[in-house]
């Protein structure tokens, strides 16, 4: 019972990383009905920037607990202005063109940001400052330490902001005009370029978060480490219906639910004929059985009008 | 729309990985040398293991400027070494390729490949081109047994090193339920298996075999399978950028069992990784530690000054070049088909040991030394084997 108790709890943990860094990819699409698959990279340049200024200002001799979320912040206004960048070099252009070719760019872009981070912080892993205690607590006999608390809390509280920008603010009220029809948008007097810009800052400022957290709990950073991250949440993304911002909070949760129940269990249930060594294939078969079965996701319902 | 993108993502992340390997061979000839040996180097320069990628080309570099700051004569003309450095990503698929690429590039012998996944499959296409191959980290047995003349290695193999460790956890540490982890590569699960029966020979138990992979970060769920079977040493088969992570989050989630790992967790890496929770591991590694060894001091400190502090296997990489050149020297040849039995047959006085190789290509009495991180170091514990 323990062991259940705590491979659900490694799954939520894992789950709420994924959900964050699948709010990118669906606000994006949302509004673009584009897959931004640069957003893994975002992560990593998040976690990155958080890691530097925190190695600086600790070095300047800051208290911790004033450092990181200081480099927190530094690290999200890094990634907004990378996210705002990307949006205007390799998207805005290419607004109008064939849906593949802002698809080719993304990889492009992904490509680079991982070769610009390796020339920045070389191809060594990084360790990250152990700031917060791993201090473990007991529940039941399941473990579970403060950062992974705070990841759990913060990811919650930070999609409920969103959900509360999107549905109650005039900003958010424009977001949704304009996922629904960009002209219809702009000639009711929504300036569609701003929206868009913000849309993307918004999404790599979660990212950002996101990459603190991944660092944070693992204890490492690394100029790779935002490639399998960002597929992974792109599946969550799909999972719950790629678009809907609902969809990819229970997508995230949902699959680091199953990944880690998956990874725990699958050795006992099929009797040693597989084992944890399909972890990573959990991921890949559920967006092949979503795809198959229902494509737009669980709850993606807009979805199929506009693919 | 999404299903195609997905399909598209995967084709064009091909693409970017072919790109990735289409670099132009560096241009380091000099106009004075009247010959051009070309030695084709080749590691992962790219993805989670490129810090000890670099590490391997670079061992191979300098072992190739000081060859031609010495002026080596061979078949009465001046030779000029040059380096053709490849990045195989830590991938069979693309190893084969940057395989095939140094064999059309005419290379007269290759230094690598850095892990036995890659090592394998290529070891064909240089045996069937009739190039010489000396891996410096290879370890998986099964690299020198396929019957190729070409396939040399300057680094016990698998079997040595998964019996001193196996025999070192239940004679020397008591262990008796072990738990095994690998990440699925031909090194990782290679040395696992080598090590599981070292271990059930010694009389412990094997109670948990789980898996990982060699991209992972995050293993608490197969840690959590493991703490249910309640094991008292955990043996990790794969490299340091998983083991470190790994090391905390057994602390992490109150597993109480010591961490053992073979080579790939033996770098300061590992320790910067795993923080405070590195203290106590385990692991091993072929040779002498490298301050015993017969040329180590004096290499490690003019490598230091050149480029960064030693990973895991320069040293190994620069005596595979200098062994290899060796061999040439004595054939007075530059031709592979001409030096390779001279290579067969050398024994050469390297930086790590005497190098001398078994019939099958492998180094001769190869000995491993056993390490544990102590106050935040890798401190050897002991050798065993015959070492130099």
């Amino acid at each position: 019972m323990e062991i259940f108790l705590q491979q659900i709890i490694n799954g939520l943990v894992q789950g709420s990383v994924y959900a964050l860094v699948a709010l990118g990819y669906t606000m994006v699409y949302g509004i673009l009905g584009l897959i931004n698959f640069a957003h893994g990279e975002v992560v990593m340049a998040g976690a990155m920037l958080a890691l530097s200024a925190l190695t600086a200002m600790i070095g300047w001799g800051a208290p911790p607990l004033l450092a990181l979320p200081v480099s927190l912040l530094f690290a999200m206004a890094g990634c907004m202005l990378l996210g705002f960048g990307i949006e205007r070099i390799a998207y805005r252009p290419l607004r109008h063109a064939p849906r593949l070719a802002p698809l080719i760019t993304a990889i492009g872009v992904s490509i680079v940001l991982q070769n610009l981070a390796m020339m920045i912080w070389g191809r060594e892993y990084h360790a990250f400052p152990q700031l917060i205690s791993n201090h473990p607590h007991q529940i039941y006999g399941a473990i579970i330490n403060d950062i992974q608390i705070i990841i759990v809390i913060m990811a919650l509280l930070i999609m409920a902001a969103l959900m509360g920008v999107v549905h109650r603010t005039r900003l958010g009220r424009s977001m949704r005009a304009v996922a629904e029809n960009q002209h219809a948008a702009q000639l009711m007097g929504v300036d569609v370029n701003r929206v868009i810009s913000i849309t993307f800052m918004l999404g790599s400022a979660l990212a950002a978060v996101a990459g603190l957290m991944v660092s944070a709990n693992y204890g490492i950073a690394h100029y790779y480490m935002g490639f399998l991250l960002g597929l992974k949440a792109f599946t969550a993304a799909v999972l719950g219906g790629i678009g809907n911002l609902r969809g990819a909070m229970l997508g995230g949760l949902l699959l680091g639910l199953i990944e880690s129940l998956g990874a725990g269990y699958i050795g006992d249930m099929t009797g040693g004929f597989m084992g944890s060594q399909y972890q990573d294939v959990f991921a890949f078969f559920v967006l092949i059985a979503v795809l198959v079965f229902r494509p737009s996701g669980l709850l993606g319902e807009r979805l199929a009008e506009r693919a | 729309m999404i299903l195609r993108s997905a399909q598209l993502f995967c084709f064009a992340a091909l693409v970017s990985l072919l790109a990735a390997c289409d670099k132009t061979p560096s241009d380091q000839a000099a106009a004075s040398a009247d010959q051009v040996v070309r030695i084709g180097s080749v590691a992962p320069l790219t993805g989670p293991q490129a810090h000890l990628g670099k590490d391997n080309e670079n061992g191979t570099r300098m072992a190739i400027e000081d060859a031609n700051a010495k002026g080596i004569v061979i078949g009465g003309r001046r030779v000029h070494f040059e380096l053709i450095s490849e990045d195989d990503q830590a991938d069979p698929k693309t190893a084969t390729i940057v395989a095939q690429k140094l064999v059309d590039n005419k290379v007269s012998g290759v230094i690598g490949h850095l892990n036995s996944g890659t090592t394998i499959p290529a070891s064909k296409i240089y045996s069937d081109n009739g190039i010489v191959q000396i891996s410096p980290s290879a370890t998986a047995v099964s690299y020198t047994r396929q019957g190729f003349k070409t396939a040399f290695r300057v680094m016990a193999n698998d079997a040595q090193q998964g019996r001193a460790l196996g025999e070192y956890a239940v004679k020397n540490l008591g262990a008796k339920k072990i738990a095994i982890i690998d990440d699925r590569t031909a090194y990782g699960q290679g040395l696992a298996d080598e090590f599981i029966k070292a271990a059930r020979a010694a009389g412990a138990e094997i109670v948990a075999h789980e898996y990982t992979s060699d991209k992972s970060v995050d293993f608490t769920s197969v840690l959590t399978a493991v703490k249910g079977r309640a094991p008292d040493l955990l043996f990790y088969g794969g490299m340091d950028a998983q083991g470190g992570p790994m090391a905390r989050q057994i602390k992490a989630l109150a597993l109480n069992v010591k961490l053992m790992m073979g080579d790939g967790g033996y770098t300061p890496e590992f320790v910067k990784l795993a923080g405070a929770a590195a203290e106590g591991t385990y692991a091993s590694l072929p040779g002498v530690p490298l301050d015993k060894m017969p040329g180590g001091q004096e290499f490690s400190a003019r490598f230091v000054a050149k480029y960064q502090p030693i990973q895991l296997y320069a040293p190994y990489c620069y005596d595979a070049v200098n062994v290899m050149i060796a061999a040439m020297q004595k054939a007075d040849s530059v031709e592979p088909a001409k030096y390779m039995p001279a290579l067969a047959n050398i024994s050469h006085q390297g930086v790590t040991a005497n190098i001398q190789f078994d019939d099958k290509g492998d180094l001769k009495g190869g000995a491993v030394t056993l390490y544990q991180v102590k106050q935040g170091k890798w401190q050897p514990l002991e050798t065993v084997g015959a070492g130099q």
